[in-house]
């Protein structure tokens, strides 16, 4: 559509009303004009934080002292920190093993989902309550699951006779990697679940109709119509997935707070226990400015994952 | 290639019975085709042929074969859906030849099946293409290639040219009737246009509710139509029915409710007293004669000319081979063919 027509003489206006009159009329204006909210919103609360953080990872600031420009010392420091080191390894072992297992149970899910079982909306709805349930709450329950002492499931493994000891979940370190990892994965899993469902949904029941006929079994038209046609919605659910696991905070400050022996730091944990409780602001802003590049290379990686195949260019429906 | 045999074949979701017991023998090599309204249960009797549907009772074979039991992979088959089920993420000639893959077939026994197919149907420039890249048409082609290929017993079709637009329908209703002179190989097809029905079929199956109306070539179909139902379904413009009884007097002509003496051949099998039902087809009225006829609404073709006219209180269409110069709302006279009228009983429908 175009707006550029000429608008009709008016000749006796004032200078001001031509003024809005052309901004009306200017499809750039408005549309700048119409940004600017969100612009600003984004600006204070996005844009604002994070140029700080950058900053004062190049600064010796602590709380209640305002430092000065250090140059990259806070870096050099954490090149030479071991528990940094761990805690960018527990990260990337928390992401991967998490996302693997989220992914797996969730495609498996959401297939079930997807086929003609009793009650599939109700348990369509129930699937999503670990995903509503504030995190904080979700936590505290595995915290009670993870009990040293009280833990059910070291009770049900003990009545079982299979254990004659509780299991020391959360106070040894693979334990308590697996343990977060465990939290974690059935948090994760019905956004992962449900997003693909929706996905399955999308591909039209005559093609495995199709893939049947031609003398395909139910793996191979899982192999050869689903997953192939599903890649673009896995591309972005996973990326979104990866990011949440990557800078997961809430659970681990829950249920180790880093702990046993610096385990289970995430590089988020870190970054906080560092940077406040600690009152390191500076190092703690360098610890998650450290992140960003990780980040970066999850987002290019689904860039790249998520341009348009080939099959999907082209044609016009 | 095989015959196909329902033997009192019925299906219900849950309590609603959609085929209510139907029985068909297609023979080896026949062009037969499903046709009746919407919810009829053409489709869903060709997805039990398919195996798509689960058969609540009776027997469907292929050959000698039952094959109730048999999964859909298992019964050799192809089929070409109303919109097309191309995999939308393989080539024209990865979507052909998906089959062959499936079994393992070497790329040179895919190539020396997939060229000859793509050949015939006028693909061989598009085979690298995607089904997202191609017209309607297009489209179409690559689901007959794809069951081409198979080579399978039987071929299913379930109102492949729904989608496409006029004039295109008419030239793949060709192509499909060569492609099936050329192959020979047992079709079964599904559509609701009867116009479909009559120019390509063998063999018509006429369905309604679930039951079958009527089976038959497609001039018996329209010549002797078992029923009121069958009668104004085939042909287009459909058969005109206008209600009435015999003239009491000598019982050799029509009476209509509104008093209008139509004619009828000597030896017609009407019972006078009841209530019955005359059809004439449109082009079994010809122009000049004892019927006067009030012109509603006159659509020129250039070849013939379609009139809607009203006779007595009932409207009634005609064809006519003459242009006519005559305005709506003007009269002219007709003549009714009688040797082309059918009696119907106006109870049961049923032809007398």
């Amino acid at each position: 559509m175009s707006v550029s027509a000429a608008p009709p003489p008016r000749a006796t206006r004032a200078s001001r009303g031509s003024f809005f009159e052309r901004l009306s009329q200017s499809r750039n204006g408005l549309g700048l004009l119409f940004m600017l909210p969100a612009a600003v919103f984004l600006l204070c609360f996005l844009t604002y934080p994070l140029g700080l953080g950058a900053w004062l990872g190049f600064t010796d600031t602590m709380i209640g002292r305002p430092g000065v420009f250090i140059g990259l010392e806070n870096y050099e420091y954490l090149f030479r920190d071991r528990v940094f080191w761990l805690s960018v390894f527990n990260t990337l072992f928390y992401t991967a093993i998490a996302s693997i297992l989220k992914f797996a149970l969730g495609l498996w899910l959401a297939i079930i989902l997807n086929e003609n079982l009793p009650f599939k909306t109700f348990f369509r709805a129930v699937i999503l309550l670990p995903w509503v349930v504030p995190t904080v709450l979700s936590a505290l329950a595995f915290w009670w699951i993870y009990d040293s002492q009280f833990s059910i499931i070291s009770w049900v493994l003990m009545q079982a006779g299979l254990i004659s000891a509780p299991i020391n979940f959360l106070g040894d370190p693979w334990n308590a990697r697996l343990s977060v990892i465990a939290a974690n994965v059935w948090r994760g899993i019905p956004f992962v679940a449900i997003s693909l469902l929706a996905g399955l949904q999308t591909i039209p029941a005559s093609l495995h109709e199709a893939a049947a006929l031609d003398g395909a079994t139910s793996w191979q038209r899982f192999r050869r119509i689903t997953l192939p046609l599903l890649t673009p919605i896995i591309a972005v659910v996973m990326t979104f997935s990866v990011l949440f696991t990557f800078t997961d905070f809430q659970l681990i400050y829950v249920l180790t707070k880093g702990g046993p022996v610096n385990a289970t730091h995430l590089m988020a944990t870190l970054s906080f226990q560092r940077g406040i409780p600690g009152g390191a602001l500076g190092e703690g802003a360098a610890i998650a400015v450290a992140m960003v590049p990780f980040l970066l290379a999850a987002i290019l990686f689904s860039f790249f994952g998520l341009q348009r195949r080939k099959w999907q260019q082209g044609g016009s429906d | 290639m095989a015959s196909v045999d329902f033997v009192d074949v019925r299906k219900s979701f849950g309590a609603h019975a959609v085929i209510k017991g139907v029985n068909v023998h297609i023979d080896d090599g026949e062009f037969v085709i499903l046709v009746g309204p919407s919810g009829c249960g053409k489709s869903t009797l060709l997805r039990m042929l398919a195996g798509l549907e689960h058969i609540s009772g009776g027997e469907i074979r292929i050959g000698e074969r039952a094959v109730n039991d048999v999964p859909p992979k298992d019964r050799d088959i192809a089929m070409v859906f109303q919109n097309y089920a191309l995999y939308p993420h393989m080539s024209v000639a990865d979507n052909m030849a998906f089959s062959l893959t499936l079994k393992g077939a070497s790329k040179s026994e895919i190539e020396t099946k997939v060229k000859p197919a793509a050949e015939i149907l006028g693909l061989s420039h598009l085979l690298d293409r995607y089904p997202r890249q191609l017209s309607g048409g297009q489209r179409q082609r690559v689901a007959m290639g794809r069951a081409i290929v198979r080579d399978p017993q039987v071929f299913l079709f379930d109102e492949p040219l729904s989608n496409l637009d006029a004039k295109l329908r008419v030239s793949m209703r060709t192509e499909i009737k060569n492609l099936h002179q050329r192959l020979t190989t047992t079709t079964v097809y599904v559509t609701h246009d009867q116009i479909e029905a009559m120019t390509m079929a063998d063999k018509i199956v006429v369905m309604q509710d679930g039951r079958i109306e009527q089976i038959g070539a497609p001039l018996e179909l329209y010549d002797r139509p078992n029923n009121l139902f069958v009668a104004g379904f085939i042909g287009s413009p459909a058969m005109n029915m206008l209600h009435g009884r015999l003239d009491p007097a000598d019982g050799q002509r029509f009476v209509t409710g509104d008093g209008i003496v139509l004619p009828l051949a000597p030896g017609h099998r009407g019972t006078p007293g009841t209530d019955l039902v005359y059809g004439a087809r449109p082009e079994a009225i010809h122009l000049g004669g004892p019927i006067p006829m009030e012109v509603i609404v006159i659509e020129p073709t250039g070849f013939e000319s379609q009139v809607l006219g009203r006779i007595g209180a009932s409207n009634v269409t005609c064809v006519f081979r003459e242009r006519l110069s005559v305005k709506p709302g003007e009269r002219i006279d007709v003549s009714i063919d009688p040797a082309a009228v059918h009696l119907f009983d106006a109870g049961t429908g049923v032809r007398l």
